[in-house]
């Protein structure tokens, strides 16, 4: 029989000051950019000067949030059984250094220290040393389901009783090169928006951010668990009006009416060409069914998705829905099944279905 | 010879990412590795890439780095010697 997968805790950095649980979206920071970048913990609290003044921002980021995981899951170093980290680019911070250097050298000497960190897996890496962790480590690059992907990975392992707890994490830095060649093609929006406001936006592209969130996911039900992890699905493609029929039989799968689902956490990024298929859920079976939204605060990045999670987890664990997060400002009391749907430019579609434990 | 010096004090700081070192606080005969400045073998690497790409040397024998890179002043000693740009 499968073993049911609980998330036992939490950690973000990201561009509102979610590496600190003291509170839960009540400050929000609102920006007027094209791109976002995080708000950056103290890291020298977090990693050692000798270590840190290697690492690229996207593994700080990381290991602060993994970290933050660890601790509030009451875990020992060595006590996880894998670590799985889902990202769209890795640390590309230091692969188009690497390759600047290629091109400025002459393909001549080109130093270690980048190409180290050059590879998508080094954040998966250099969480394990640190945590001196020799278990199963896997890395997940598939744009905007890089994360599900991991959660694929644990939760399958976890349902097997494989592994009892695993570490799973999500992260995407933001670089000079990948914005300026996004912002050529129209990726990124050509006018600075407020990101408060950018759900409204009537323009294409979307802002750019970063973060890094990490959760630890256990078979075990513990007292301070988050939430039930039920159901995952990925799409590469999906037409929009395919969306609904997906989600009930999704939905379906996983023993669910409609009227079951509390909240919908939804993507829309406030890109006007692609928001449109989370627009079909305004009618049909979903029509009165509570929404809530996250991109207005985290911004857009392959791994934004790891703030809807951790959003979903924060909400059913203190049963509060942040006012910030919802546009038609009706309060949502206690919700106890969340779906999160995301998808970016029509491509690489994501259910998550998560229940209070 | 006291220019090389400070040049590669600031090369070392910025190269080796040392963010909380000053250049005045690592003097010449400073121990680079171990209990001095504390540097590792990739930095050895990024070391060796330096002396070749700034100082056209190119080290055959890379076990020659363990006496080169004692500290500044061996360095310093050797790039003088060795330089050819």
């Amino acid at each position: 029989m499968k073993k049911p997968v609980y998330i036992q805790s939490v950690g973000s950095v990201s561009a509102q000051k979610t590496f600190d649980s003291s509170s839960f979206l009540e400050d929000i920071i609102t920006y007027n950019d094209t791109t976002v970048r995080v708000i950056d913990p103290n890291y020298k609290e977090y990693i050692p000067p000798a270590a840190a003044r290697r690492m690229a921002k996207g593994i700080k980021m990381s290991t602060v949030s993994a970290k933050n995981a660890l601790t509030e899951a009451d875990l020992e170093e060595r006590e996880v059984d894998a670590i799985i980290v889902g990202t769209g680019l890795g640390c590309i911070g230091d692969s188009e250094k690497f390759v600047k250097d290629i091109i400025d050298n002459d393909e001549q000497f080109l130093t270690p220290t980048r190409f180290i960190q050059s590879s998508h897996n080094t954040v998966a890496g250099q969480i394990a040393l640190g945590m001196g962790c020799k278990g199963h480590n896997f890395t997940y690059v598939h744009s905007s389901i890089s994360l599900e992907s991991s959660l694929l990975d644990a939760k399958l392992q976890l349902e097997e009783d494989e592994a009892q707890t695993i570490l799973v994490g999500a992260v995407d830095e933001l670089v000079d090169h990948h914005v300026n060649t996004h912002h050529l093609i129209g990726h990124i929006k050509k006018e600075p928006t407020e990101t408060f406001n950018v759900l409204k936006s009537q323009t294409k592209g979307a802002i750019f951010s970063e973060g890094a969130h990490f959760f630890v996911l256990s078979n075990k039900k513990k007292a301070g668990s988050y939430a039930e992890l039920l159901g995952i699905k990925t799409f590469n493609t999906l037409q929009i009006e395919e969306v609904e029929n997906e989600i009930l039989q999704f939905l379906n799968e996983n023993i669910l009416d409609p009227e079951e689902i509390d909240l919908l956490l939804l993507g829309n990024n406030g890109d006007v060409e692609f928001d449109t298929y989370y627009q079909t859920l305004n009618e049909g079976t979903f029509v009165s069914h509570s929404k809530a939204y996250f991109k207005h605060l985290s911004g857009e990045y392959d791994t934004a998705n790891g703030f809807g999670f951790w959003l979903a987890n924060k909400i059913l664990k203190e049963g509060v829905v942040p006012s910030a997060v919802l546009r038609d400002n009706h309060e949502i009391t206690s919700p106890k099944t969340i779906l999160i749907y995301n998808q970016y430019r029509g491509e690489n579609h994501s259910l998550l279905l998560l229940r209070k434990c | 010879m006291s220019e090389l010096k400070q040049e590669l004090k600031e090369k070392i700081i910025e190269q080796l990412n040392l963010e909380d070192v000053a250049v005045d606080e690592i003097q010449d005969n400073d121990l680079l590795f171990g209990e001095g400045l504390g540097l590792d073998s990739i930095d050895a690497l990024e070391l060796i890439v330096m002396l070749d790409k700034d100082y056209g040397i190119k080290l055959a024998d890379p076990k020659e780095g363990r006496k080169i890179f004692e500290s500044v002043q061996t360095m310093a000693a050797y790039i003088e010697a060795n330089r050819s740009r």
